[in-house]
């Protein structure tokens, strides 16, 4: 391939990152040149609570009274948190299990972090609870929504299809139109696990209430043959099943189409409220909106400084193969930024100064080909001989160095945990980008130099 | 080699040494994240609003009342001002319940003094130990796997030096590089109440990092001149004449060593003066460890490469 057509595909290659890293600038000069089509999406960075605002909880699980699974109680304690938290309205809330018996909860942009502490460590209540007339229900959604009712009846209400309406009733005005209490909850119920059915084989779930559960169940069908008996979580509905039979033996099957998963997930809130795992809040981080909006206009400006004092240095120090190293960080900067989306990369307040840091360290590979060039030149060798040395001669350096850093990037990214860890996959990635940029961009710009024009300017390179 | 390097190991050894000496006497500031505990970062109005605003702000508090505020309510409270408005509050692990109850008692204590949170976090101490284990198992992961790295990458000097005795002499200049930041910061605890925090983890690491890849360049020049040169050093040749190649290595590299560290350092300082109160000491930790990286792989990882080389003839 011709140098000048490998130096254009790069060229045609960061426009195209660019328009990925920063859609905006283009679709605005695109406007302003009066080219209107353009209008490319934009998706943004991920940004940590550290800059967003927000709040970290790590909560600790009390697994001892478990008796089976202990990844499938804390599953449940997953579940029932980010339902939980769900309510909120917290864009993207974050709830997932750590190690054995840890729950982390993020929650972005929040504003009453008291309110949602209180909520997540609540004991899950779970209760069945049977029909309610519809008269008595037409009457509560008369009273709570008075004027704005606009002919909603319960039974409309209380229909499977308007599942999602009922919660977000249940929700706004905690009151039941549908169901009442039946007097039997979660202390009645001893487990619940997926079984299979023996004639079609699809999942079901089985109940085993304990004697005094039983009981209770059994007055309870017996009274409801062939009506809906509702299982609620937190006050919301979370199975509805149709009694087909009375049960009295403890032992009950909620059969139904579900898929293996759905049986699963079922299970596992019934059985969190079946036995309910207290959490206890062990470490909180709470970051207010302005200090993070503050932290990250900051670092911003850190990243463009730091950026314009090396490409200076490199410029006055190493002349015209310094410009070139500045193109070729810009490239990584538009290499690394595309990574951070493609990824995605979660960026924090540490995770941005890992990116500054690889800045300094994306040049190191430049200098220390330039500098064997430097040599090169000064032992009298023609400019197109003394670049090709200070590739080959200068790579074990470059690679070594790099690797050694890596190594550092990855123990980090393996032993530690939230803040740091962004920092350690900024870092890493930041190496791996400069050993490509570093030699491959570098060359294929370089090359471009080796004309007969530049021979005779060595001023330009030493 | 030339008297400098035996004058700047010393010098080296000694600045090592008060650094013990000085994290003996003076133990670190550990923060929160390491030892459990709470800090509430709160910000006030500034009291010169009051002069002509109608809304009179009052300002920041006197540190004494706001004491006489907490005690009652949480007991042991540690107050420092931050800023002409901010104020950070340390204490032992609060619960939510408490945590409210210190806004809301400060809120009614000073009604006019535009109290804001600006970020409170609390840790317990299981968290706390859990990341002290982790960051020293770290550390010690980090330095078996650059010995490991180091030993192959040289294995076939194994006539000239031996590539342990390559991974060794980098090994003492990264304790050199980590030990001398830890001693300032135990300085700098000590007389100005600056915490050691979870980040300094990822600092020492990555001084770690950069300091071995000073170290392997210089020792890739002595490899490459030892190839070149066809020098036979060490195991069968004699010390003065290796001490004159890895001098020379040194040398040839210079050039390169001070404009990585300076370019580094460029971007570090970006970071320190304009990157913000939360990471400004995370950067000065890396400023002081990524420029002595450079340095004691000359004056501490050189000279003791040409000591360490074995020089019996076999």
């Amino acid at each position: 391939m011709n140098k000048f057509t490998k130096v254009f595909i790069t060229a045609v290659a960061s426009l195209v990152l660019l328009a990925f890293v920063a859609p905006q600038a283009i679709n605005t000069t695109a406007q302003k040149l009066r080219i209107l089509k353009v209008n490319i999406p934009v998706r943004p960075f991920l940004l940590g609570l550290d800059l967003l605002g927000g709040t970290h909880l790590i909560y600790q699980a009390d697994l001892s009274k478990v008796a089976g699974s202990a990844g499938d109680a804390m599953q449940g304690v997953r579940d029932v948190v980010e339902r939980r938290v769900n309510l909120f309205g917290v864009s993207e809330p974050v709830v997932q299990v750590s190690g054995n018996d840890r729950l982390i909860v993020d929650l972005a942009g929040i504003n009453d972090v008291n309110q949602a502490i209180q909520l997540i460590g609540q004991t899950p209540f779970l209760e069945f609870k049977t029909i309610l007339p519809t008269v008595q229900g037409d009457a509560i959604i008369k009273k709570t929504l008075g004027d704005k009712t606009q002919g909603l009846t319960a039974t409309e209400l209380c229909a499977p299809a308007n599942g999602a309406t009922l919660n977000q009733f249940l929700i706004a005005f905690g009151v039941d139109p549908c169901y009442q209490p039946s007097g039997l909850n979660g202390s009645g119920l001893r487990t619940a696990q997926v079984s299979f059915n023996n004639q079609s084989l699809s999942p079901q779930v089985s109940l085993e209430l304990n004697d005094q559960g039983a009981k209770l169940f059994g007055q309870i069908t017996q009274a409801n043959l062939g009506k809906t008996v509702a299982i609620y979580l937190d006050g919301l509905p979370i199975s509805t099943p149709t009694v087909q039979s009375a049960i009295t033996d403890g032992h009950a099957v909620i059969s139904g189409n579900f898929t293996p998963a759905e049986a699963k997930t079922l299970v596992e809130r019934l059985n969190s409220g079946a036995l309910p795992v207290p959490i206890q809040l062990i470490s909180q981080q709470t970051i207010g909106a302005s200090l993070g909006q503050d932290s990250l206009a900051r670092s911003l400006k850190a990243g463009v400084y730091g950026l314009i004092f090396v490409a200076i240095f490199m410029i006055l120090f190493y002349r015209l193969p310094g410009v070139i190293s500045v193109a070729v960080l810009l490239i990584y900067i538009l290499i690394v930024l595309s990574f951070y989306k493609l990824i995605p990369v979660t960026l924090t307040l540490a995770g941005i100064a890992g990116f500054i840091l690889s800045l300094g360290m994306a040049v190191d590979a430049n200098i220390l080909i330039f500098a064997r060039m430097k040599e090169e030149l000064a032992a009298g060798k023609s400019l197109y001989v003394a670049m090709h040395e200070g590739f080959s001669r200068a790579w074990l350096s470059v690679r070594d160095s790099h690797v050694t850093t890596l190594i550092g990037a990855a123990v980090l990214y393996a032993t530690t945990s939230s803040i740091v860890k962004g920092f350690a996959l900024t870092l890493g990635i930041g190496v791996l980008t400069s050993l490509f940029t570093a030699t491959v961009v570098t060359r294929t710009m370089l090359n471009l130099l080796t004309t007969k024009w530049f021979e005779q300017k060595h001023w330009l390179f030493r | 080699m030339p008297k400098i390097y035996k004058f700047m190991f010393w010098f080296s050894i000694s600045l090592v040494v008060s650094s013990v000496v000085a994290v003996g006497m003076f133990g670190l500031k550990l923060g929160v994240d390491f030892q459990g505990g709470s800090v509430l970062e709160l910000s006030f109005n500034s009291s010169t609003d009051s002069i002509d605003s109608p809304q009179a702000g009052s300002g920041r508090p006197d540190i004494s009342q706001i004491q006489k505020t907490l005690t009652p309510k949480i007991g042991d409270v540690e107050l420092s001002p931050e800023g002409d408005t901010g104020l950070i509050v340390r204490t032992h692990e609060l619960t939510e319940v408490q945590h409210q109850e210190v806004l809301s008692a400060l809120k009614t204590a000073f009604p006019t003094a535009g109290l804001e949170e600006k970020q409170f976090s609390s840790v317990g101490p299981v968290i706390g130990n859990e990341l002290k284990q982790r960051s020293l198992w770290a550390i010690f992961l980090v330095l078996v796997c650059v010995v490991i790295y180091i030993a192959f990458v040289f294995r076939k000097l194994g006539r000239t030096t031996s590539p342990w005795s390559m991974g060794l002499a980098a090994i003492v200049a990264l304790v050199h590089d980590v030990a001398i930041p830890v001693g300032v910061f135990a300085i700098l605890g000590h007389f100005y109440g600056i915490e050691v925090t979870g980040v300094f983890v990822a600092a020492a690491l990555t001084i770690l990092g950069f300091s071995v890849s000073d170290t392997v360049i210089i020792f890739d020049r002595v490899r490459e001149n030892i190839i070149r040169g066809g020098l036979p050093a060490g195991r069968q040749g004699n010390k003065s004449e290796f001490g004159a190649l890895v001098h020379r290595s040194v040398m040839q590299t210079l050039t390169r060593s001070l404009n990585t560290v300076f370019t580094v350092l460029l971007s570090l300082f970006a970071i320190y003066f304009f990157g913000g109160a939360s990471i400004k000491y995370f950067s000065l930790a890396l400023i002081i460890g990524i420029f002595l990286g450079a340095y004691s792989s000359i004056f501490v990882a050189s000279p003791l490469l040409v000591w360490w080389t074995p020089h019996t003839k076999r």
